[in-house]
């Protein structure tokens, strides 16, 4: 019989969430349980729907593909989702900043919409967009099936499962207000497993590889998948009030838990949203140039120098605060020496073309992976630059970090999974291109232009914010009061609603040629100048 | 045979890279956060600090359950135009007892390090229900709706307890007499004589202009209003707390 | 204070020449000529097939 014993689980798993809606210590709590139990309802229901009660018949199991690429697809449209309502509630909170009447209490005010459009945009896209490729490059770099069989579709389900809790949790007030790590103790512990159930499958189907050599992507998914689990437990360690109640209260306290936090917080950025990436740099690159990485020693250079200096630079987030000088000042070095790794990678990444830079002009996909690459350069030169004490005393509490977060990550991470979810599509599918090119292109000028707009408008705010904050007059007195810093940044916020507005323009325009591609469609369309041969024009 | 050793060579690799990445990545953590357990001069020595009241505590959990700290941050920096807008730069010692800290990343909003008693508890409800109403200039959401919700009070010890077991020093008096300071504190016809003696310069009375009902504006306005406000700075010297 | 000064004497002395010791040690190893072969052959694994 199909799907049993996973039937039973979750059917279990929607009465034990019942009991905890029943026996709940605090009314979040029981609603996030009910959440729970409706899910888990819903999924066993459909599970219900597929299951087939005829004995298995020996030998007549369909003819297993020597990759396991469903839960890849899976992946894929997730991501594509996910990504699209991240933007999506990114565009909304901009617009709250700007016009706070769009704020709806409770459920919909800023506070609680924020973490939302961060975990949405990190951990649903990103994370999805992570997992997807991870297992995709890491069965074709093995040549082998990925390990575990059917615990590949339970990493990808359980951490769907994660990202529903968390963000019916964040608006409904549960929240542990670590930044990036807001989900409290039980979803934490749901992490958790699901992350050690995704490193079995990651190393295992390493280990049973039929490759001599491990491929440096993996390298980087590995310590990607290893440092998140290291840092995920110790950060979010905590005694709940209650094993049937939503409250926590952490392990650490004041400076000692600021440091925790942001030597997590960092960190999300170094392994997360850098080193995962930074995989699907060495994998998708080489593919879509069709050309080995530019030098494969400086790539492993690169990786253990970028490991071991990322995670001291948590303490350049607390500069000038109650953490100690010297923590402060190891962080600022340490932060700044992590510019050449980076650029070490970026240049690696960049070489990768030489010899083939027409492809720049003639596909866009390569186009937008060079623009990810560069983002990346720029994004880690203003990092370290940010880091510096005198700088951050301007640049801290201002939007002007909002501006080096968004071109980091809409430029470097949001471009690289575009670049790999074009390439990924017509090969999962089968399809031999996508509905639209030109589409892609669209996708890119849009992108790159809302990126542009973000970025300068969150300079000139997060500048003069600060410099307005400090301003003294003639006779030694503050010129402006704290609210007339928050009225100036009025056009400001406008202007960055509109360029967040563009990204999502061109992420809606993926998900259209995506789900085109996948139905099979293939747009009439003139190719790309260049990319045939292109008509001469008569002397 | 030979194929076999090659293989377990290979497996060990895959470990290996596992193990060293792991041992890599540990570094760093362990030569920052580590020392500022046992460094004894990380938090400095003041007088004052206590626990958080139950009435505080309940305050400062709706606090985080909002996101406040999203656009509120409580750590003044030493710099002139801070100390002069905010008051004086925050100590290490003042978020001692804080799981989790709420030191913020962004000022959206001003610092509140030190907001207790500079406002009336009226100008804060007001605030509240209509952030434009009192200051034209402000995007913050309005928060009417915690005037008009009943405070929790069913396992006020047990948060109590909770924080205890992580290290913040409430004593069995404090623990079993939480759910009654918790209603005592915002009451203005109750005995206060247990809270006050146990929680050092809390704010007493009605704070959310309706004495019949313990609302979450109540416990908030109560956490707002002594952010701060326990060091005595009278009695603190610069040049011993300098890290 | 102690241990404080102890460890700041450390860092910025041995501490420091052991690691930059050990990153240039690091760098030699991979870029050693014998090398060069292996590193040619991990970087056309993805090249090899889809």
């Amino acid at each position: 019989m199909k799907y049993t014993f996973e039937m039973i689980v979750l059917g279990l798993g929607a009465f034990l969430a019942l009991v905890g809606a029943g026996f709940a210590q605090d009314r979040l709590f029981g609603a996030h349980m009910w959440v729970l139990f409706f899910v888990l309802l819903g999924g066993t229901v459909v599970l219900l729907q597929r299951m087939e009660f005829r004995p298995a018949v020996a030998g007549a199991a369909p003819p297993r593909s020597e990759y396991f690429d469903e839960v890849v697809k899976y992946g894929v449209i997730a991501t594509v989702f996910w990504g699209v309502v991240g933007f999506l509630v990114g565009v909304v909170v901009a617009l709250q900043l700007a016009f706070p009447d769009l704020n709806i209490e409770p459920w919909f005010n800023f506070g609680r919409m924020r973490p939302l459009h961060t975990s949405a945009v990190i951990f649903a896209f990103g994370g999805n967009a992570l997992i997807a490729t991870s297992f995709y490059v890491v069965q074709r770099t093995s040549r082998a099936r990925l390990f575990g069989g059917n615990l590949g579709w339970f990493v990808f389900w359980g951490y769907q499962l994660f990202i529903v809790l968390a963000a019916t949790g964040y608006l409904l007030g549960i929240t542990q207000s670590r930044e990036y790590a807001e989900p409290e103790w039980y979803v934490d512990l749901w992490l958790t497993i699901v992350w050690v159930a995704y490193l079995i499958t990651f190393l295992g189907t390493i280990l049973v590889r039929k490759e001599p050599h491990i491929y440096v992507a993996n390298w980087f998914y590995l310590a990607f998948i290893v440092t998140i689990a290291m840092l995920h437990i110790v950060n979010n360690l905590a005694v709940p009030v209650s094993f049937l109640g939503s409250k926590s209260y952490s392990a650490f306290s004041g400076v000692q838990d600021a440091l925790t936090q942001w030597w997590y917080g960092h960190n999300a950025v170094g392994f997360f949203l850098t080193a995962g990436f930074l995989a699907m740099m060495y994998y998708f690159i080489p593919k879509q140039v069709n050309r080995p990485i530019y030098s494969y020693r400086l790539s492993i250079i690169h990786f253990w120098a970028l490991i071991f200096m990322y995670i001291w630079a948590g303490p350049h987030h607390l500069h000038y605060t109650a953490l100690p000088d010297w923590a402060q000042t190891l962080g600022m070095v340490f932060s700044v020496m992590l510019w050449m790794p980076s650029w070490g990678g970026m240049i690696n990444g960049l070489m990768t073309l030489s010899g083939a830079w027409d492809k720049v002009r003639t596909d866009p996909i390569v186009r937008m992976m060079v623009m990810a690459v560069a983002f990346y350069g720029m994004a880690t030169f203003e990092g370290p630059m940010m880091s510096i004490k005198t700088v951050n005393s301007l640049s801290h509490y201002t939007d002007w970090t909002i501006g080096h977060v968004h071109s980091g990550a809409l430029g470097w991470n949001g471009l690289i999974t575009f670049g790999a979810i074009y390439y990924l599509v017509p090969k999962l599918w089968n399809r031999e291109r996508l509905y639209s090119v030109r589409m892609v292109n669209w996708h890119f000028w849009l992108a790159t232009l809302g990126i542009v707009v973000y970025a300068a408008v969150m300079w000139v705010a997060g500048i003069q914010q600060g410099l307005m904050w400090r301003e003294y007059d003639d006779q030694g007195f503050l010129v402006y009061s704290f609210a007339e810093s928050v009225a100036a940044m009025f056009p400001y916020y406008v202007l960055r609603a509109v360029g967040g507005g563009l990204f999502l323009a061109g992420a809606l325009l993926m998900a259209f040629n995506v789900t085109m591609t996948i139905l099979g469609r293939v747009r009439d369309e003139a190719p790309i100048l260049g990319a045939a041969p292109a008509p001469q024009a008569a002397e | 045979m030979s194929i076999l050793d090659k293989h377990a060579i290979l497996e060990r690799n895959a470990t290996l890279l596992l193990v060293g990445s792991l041992l890599v990545v540990s570094v760093g953590g362990i030569v920052e956060i580590a020392p500022l357990f046992y460094l004894e001069n990380t938090i400095e020595k003041v007088e004052g600090m206590r626990p958080y009241s139950p009435l505080e505590l309940a305050g400062r959990n709706i606090y985080i359950r909002e996101g406040c700290y999203v656009c509120h941050s409580q750590m003044i920096r030493p710099f002139r135009d801070e100390v002069e807008r905010y008051g004086h730069y925050s100590l290490a010692a003042e978020s001692m007892y804080d799981h989790p800290f709420q030191w913020g990343s962004k000022r959206t909003g001003p610092d509140l390090a030190r907001v207790g008693d500079r406002y009336s508890n009226e100008w804060h409800v007001q605030h509240m229900i209509e952030p434009r109403s009192v200051v034209p200039e402000s995007v913050m959401p309005s928060y009417a709706f915690l005037k008009e919700t009943p405070l929790e009070v069913t396992n006020v010890a047990m948060n109590l307890r909770a924080n205890r077991a992580v290290g913040v020093p409430y004593t069995d008096e404090m623990i079993d007499n939480a759910a009654q300071d918790l209603r005592a504190q915002a009451d203005p016809n109750a005995d206060t004589a247990g809270v006050e003696a146990r929680y050092p310069k809390a704010k007493l009375g009605d704070f959310d202009g309706d004495a019949q009902r313990l609302t979450e504006m109540d416990a908030l306005i109560a956490y707002l209003q002594m952010l701060g406000t326990l060091v005595d700075f009278s009695s603190y010297d610069d040049t011993t707390g300098y890290r | 204070m102690e241990t404080y000064t102890l460890m700041r004497h450390f860092a910025d002395s041995w501490g420091l020449l052991a690691m930059t010791l050990f990153f240039l040690g690091v760098v030699a190893f991979i870029f050693r000529p014998g090398a060069k072969n292996a590193a040619d052959q991990a970087a056309s694994i993805p090249l090899k097939e889809d």
